[in-house]
């Protein structure tokens, strides 16, 4: 039945070509744990993209519950977290991949440095992994404030008042991310917006650019 | 039954697919649950009995009284405004929605016409006659439904509503 379906979009579109290319290639040896156990280190790339999967799916559906209003905030986080079925788990899934997918990106990082896998002709993978690193740091710090509880609210405060003390332009950063005089409903409301659009859309463009680029230029020889 | 053989790269197949769709599972199970769980709880039980009027005021003629009740959605506590048609019949008190029963707009006791002494319904013409019932040939299939109601110390308490006992015409 799932055989036919396919075939039957296959005959009109030649999908196949397109499934090969992206899927059916060759993984070297050296990088195969099945190989070498070592080559666990490997894995670590694909781990942080498998997180930044579950993060994209367990956000969805929290923000079927989530306003991002001050007055109503907290109590919607409340609610989606103790009434509401299994909303501890969704929740949780993505309090945590938060922290993971931070831990396993700089794991990977560690494994491109020590490996030199960044080194020539590969330099420019190496700047657009730096750039999901800070879109992924930007990610973790718009959606801490978002519970808009007292950890939330001082954590991002700080957060500002470093930014604050960049010379010169500290002042007007200061401003564009709070949105206002005071950190409060307009701050909440743009970092919800960063949180849940800018960033991810960047972060996708970014990891499919990642992804095009190793594909193109292969994984980096064994040591 | 004669054993078919199932080779090696199609076991080791099965096997990845059966882990995969487990781990899989494992992740979408919980969400899905989440997102259907409003569908899922059932509604919040009786409700508290409102005083809107003291029934001294009743007569035989519809009037409309306008009440609040507490509701809970989600995590937003508030008080929405009622409103229920009340007179009376006799002795009988009888409180009704002025829901109507074809897509949920709000009629109005004698305000057409054409069909004096009926509730009407000015989306799209619905009628219905003073004990609730709908007319024939207008868009409700079912009568206004009544509110529960409670008479303490002279004072009309109202409920939730409720299916009319007329019937539907």
């Amino acid at each position: 039945m799932i055989k036919q379906v396919y075939d039957w979009v296959d005959e009109r579109l030649n999908i196949t070509p397109m499934w090969r290319d992206i899927a059916d290639h060759e993984v070297p040896e050296h990088v195969n744990p099945a190989h070498h156990f070592s080559a666990f280190v490997y894995c670590f790339g694909g781990l942080t993209f498998f997180i930044t999967v579950i993060q994209i799916l367990s956000v969805m559906f929290l923000t079927m519950y989530y306003v991002p209003d001050v007055i109503n905030a907290y109590e919607s986080v409340k609610y989606l977290q103790n009434e509401v079925a299994f909303g501890v788990i969704v929740r949780g899934m993505h309090h945590w991949g938060a922290s993971l997918v931070i831990v396993m990106m700089f794991l990977h990082t560690l494994r491109v440095f020590f490996t030199g896998s960044y080194k020539h002709p590969r330099e420019l993978n190496w700047v657009v992994g730096m750039l999901i690193f800070f879109v992924m740091l930007g990610l973790g710090f718009t959606g801490y404030l978002l519970p808009w509880d007292n950890t939330a609210y001082f954590a991002t405060k700080v957060g500002v008042e470093i930014a604050a003390t960049v010379p010169f332009i500290g002042g007007f950063i200061k401003h564009l991310l709070t949105g206002g005089e005071i950190l409060g409903a307009q701050t909440l409301a743009r970092f919800f917006a960063i949180h849940v659009f800018f960033l991810p859309g960047a972060l996708l463009g970014l990891l499919g650019a990642h992804f095009v680029i190793i594909r193109r230029q292969g994984i980096s020889g064994p040591l | 039954m004669s054993k078919k053989d199932i080779s090696r790269r199609t076991f080791l197949n099965y096997m990845l697919m059966g882990t995969g769709g487990f781990l899989a599972a494992g992740m979408i199970v919980p969400m899905a649950r989440f997102a259907v769980d409003p569908a899922l709880k059932g509604d919040a039980g009786a409700g508290e009995m409102v005083p809107v009027t003291t029934v001294d005021t009743l007569t035989n003629e519809p009037q409309r009284f306008d009440f609040k009740v507490k509701t809970i959605d989600g995590w937003y506590k508030t008080e929405s405004p009622m409103s229920a048609w009340v007179y009376k019949q006799g002795d009988e008190i009888i409180a009704l929605s002025p829901i109507c029963k074809h897509l949920g707009c709000t009629v109005q006791w004698n305000t057409e016409p054409s069909h004096p002494e009926q509730f009407f319904c000015p989306c799209h013409f619905g009628f219905y006659t003073k004990d609730g019932k709908n007319v024939p040939n207008t868009p409700p299939l079912k009568p206004l439904d009544v509110y529960a109601l409670e008479v303490k110390d002279g004072k009309l308490y109202l409920g939730k509503p409720q299916p009319n006992p007329v019937g539907g015409a």
